[in-house]
């Protein structure tokens, strides 16, 4: 796997606010990698170093072979990005501004225009920018980040103000380019969303990486429990059936619903136990610990952590 | 070639704001009625009413083409940033002084053509009118034109210097204001005030010619006024035409150099800044 965007070791002092402190990460070619934290977390602030917007106070980046703190700017060909509030020049229209960008990026316009159908701009293309609803603008700044088949592609809260189908369609487009070897970097609070798509998630808190990996090995490493739950006819409203472990947490959800939080290596050996107990159990459930949970954990630990 | 795409668009988009449209028409306007209203107290007999109209123009030029100048350029940087558009524009494959010389040659060519078309209808209407212009009047107005352009460039100049060094837009419009009337009100009236005071004892003529260079419209202003004899007569410049040492050459220069220095340091402001 090749590497496609290198940050080693970056710091970034804005005034008396360390909006990045000592983070170092490797993107590899073709990787999608949900980069998520708090408002404030530093992950627009790496966005922006990687693009050479700002630069680091410590520390080195590379992107695509440039250095982007020292204004290199050759590989900005083969890169997309969508800022947080992408915002255009009101006066033109949605073509006329892609049509522009096409330009900078030395792409064929024609081209360049059927990237405004895809993300469904369609007929209001041809409006001014100043007409265009927050949802609309959002289509725009995709279209354009998309333009040329970038080997990069860095999205800052990409599906803020789109409606459910344009998501899927969006995930769609961004999981095509990866699957064909472009590294998407994308952040967001929508952590259900990322939970199915993204190969690997990287914490931040604080302007610290506090985690940096898939979403199992993230599992493996915060031990949260996984929840079985079990359907079981026959019990007597707060009655635990006899089965039930000692040493972990079960708790009855509602009338014939039985909750046991199992350590990931029980989780076997507990439906084994239930399941043996004979033909009580109607039904079962497992459910791993969403991303949503894992986040909290990891915000929790470097909380702790002095 | 991304220098002329950017300047491409901000001319495209100067046609859109109806930025344009309103600079010629303010320009046309303000240079036919000088023409003929401000042709009355030489009257029409005799006179190479061209020559009349370069003074006129020329003084016109002088508190006009800054303000617009500024009032295009004042915005150009920091008014992307605040809109959040220069962020995009700078993720592309573009370096930050390509943004700022393609804004300068679109914002150039919005106010070349304005001057060029407003004055240009001054000229067409005394043709229209049936007098005579010679090929020196022509010349000296071409002159005109020409040096209201430079004069346009070097406060477009002036403006992107303010607008890559402030934190808003609104500061960027105060300094603005104030350098305007610094350099167009205030700088000539105390230069008097001060000669006045002094009597010729301790000011020489070459630290008055520093003086007149220091400031563009000063230099615009010696260009037309007493760069062409036909013209001088008219402007009451004659004598000072005869022994300034500033020549053409002289203050063209001098105009280059107010465009290129503040272009120069804008490109080197917005180099540095983050965003």
């Amino acid at each position: 796997m090749t590497s496609t965007v290198r940050v080693s070791d970056v710091t970034k002092v804005f005034g008396r606010v360390e909006a990045v402190r000592g983070a170092s990460f490797t993107l590899g070619q073709g990787e999608l990698v949900a980069l998520i934290g708090h408002n404030g977390a530093g992950k627009t602030t790496l966005m922006k170093l990687m693009l050479g917007l700002i630069r680091p106070t410590r520390g080195a980046i590379e992107v695509l072979g440039d250095n982007p703190a020292a204004g290199e700017f050759a590989g900005r060909r083969q890169l997309g990005y969508l800022p947080e509030n992408v915002s255009f020049d009101p006066a033109l229209t949605g073509r006329e501004t892609q049509a522009f960008y096409a330009r900078l990026k030395r792409e064929p316009v024609a081209k360049a225009l059927e990237l405004l159908d895809a993300v469904g701009l369609g007929a209001a293309s041809r409006r001014r920018v100043n007409t265009y609803s927050k949802g609309m603008r959002q289509r725009l700044g995709l279209a354009q980040a998309l333009l040329g088949e970038p080997r990069v592609l860095l999205l800052d809260e990409p599906t803020t103000g789109l409606d459910p189908e344009l998501r899927q369609t969006f995930y769609d487009i961004i999981a095509r380019l990866a699957a064909r070897g472009a590294t998407v970097l994308l952040s967001s609070h929508a952590l259900t969303e990322l939970e199915e798509r993204a190969g690997r998630v990287i914490i931040m808190n604080r302007g610290i990486k506090v985690a940096d990996g898939s979403i199992d090995e993230l599992r493996r490493l915060a031990r949260l429990p996984t929840r079985i739950r079990l359907k079981v006819a026959g019990l007597a409203p707060s009655e635990m059936p006899g089965w039930a472990p000692q040493d972990a947490t079960c708790r009855r959800l509602n009338g014939h619903i039985v909750e046991i939080d199992a350590a990931p290596e029980r989780k076997i050996e507990l439906l084994h136990r239930a399941t043996a107990a004979g033909n009580s159990v109607e039904d079962v459930d497992v459910v791993p610990p969403t991303l949503d949970e894992l986040y909290a954990h990891f915000l929790r630990q470097s909380e702790q952590a002095p | 070639m991304n220098v002329l795409i950017i300047a491409a668009k901000e001319v495209h988009q100067a046609i859109r704001n109806r930025w344009v449209l309103a600079a010629t028409l303010l320009l046309a306007g303000l240079a036919l009625s000088l023409t003929f209203l401000g042709s009355a107290p030489t009257g029409n007999v005799g006179v190479r009413t061209l020559d009349v109209v370069i003074v006129s123009l020329s003084s016109l030029t002088i508190f006009l083409v800054p303000l617009i100048a500024l009032l295009i350029s004042h915005d150009a940087i920091v008014g992307e940033m605040e809109r959040g558009t220069m962020l995009l524009l700078l993720s592309y494959p573009v370096a930050r002084w390509q943004v700022l010389l393609g804004k300068f040659l679109g914002h150039l060519a919005v106010l070349a053509f304005a001057t060029c078309l407003g004055y240009g209808a001054a000229v067409g209407a005394l043709a229209a009118t049936g007098s005579q212009i010679d090929g020196d009047s022509f010349l000296a107005f071409a002159a005109m034109v020409g040096s209201s352009v430079l004069l346009g460039a070097a406060f477009v100049a002036i403006g992107y210097l303010v607008s890559a060094l402030v934190r808003d837009r609104g500061t960027a419009a105060g300094i603005c204001i104030g350098l305007w009337l610094l350099l167009v009100l205030i700088y000539d009236m105390a230069l008097l005030g001060v000669l006045a005071l002094d009597q010729g004892r301790s000011i020489s003529a070459s630290v008055l010619n520093a003086m007149l260079l220091s400031n563009p419209t000063d230099a615009y202003r010696l260009i037309n006024l007493t760069g062409f004899a036909n013209v001088s007569t008219f402007a009451g410049m004659a004598g000072l035409a005869q022994t300034t040492s500033l020549t053409i050459p002289v203050l063209l220069t001098a105009l280059l150099c107010w465009t290129l220095l503040p272009l120069g340091l804008a490109a080197l402001a917005f180099s540095r800044r983050e965003l």
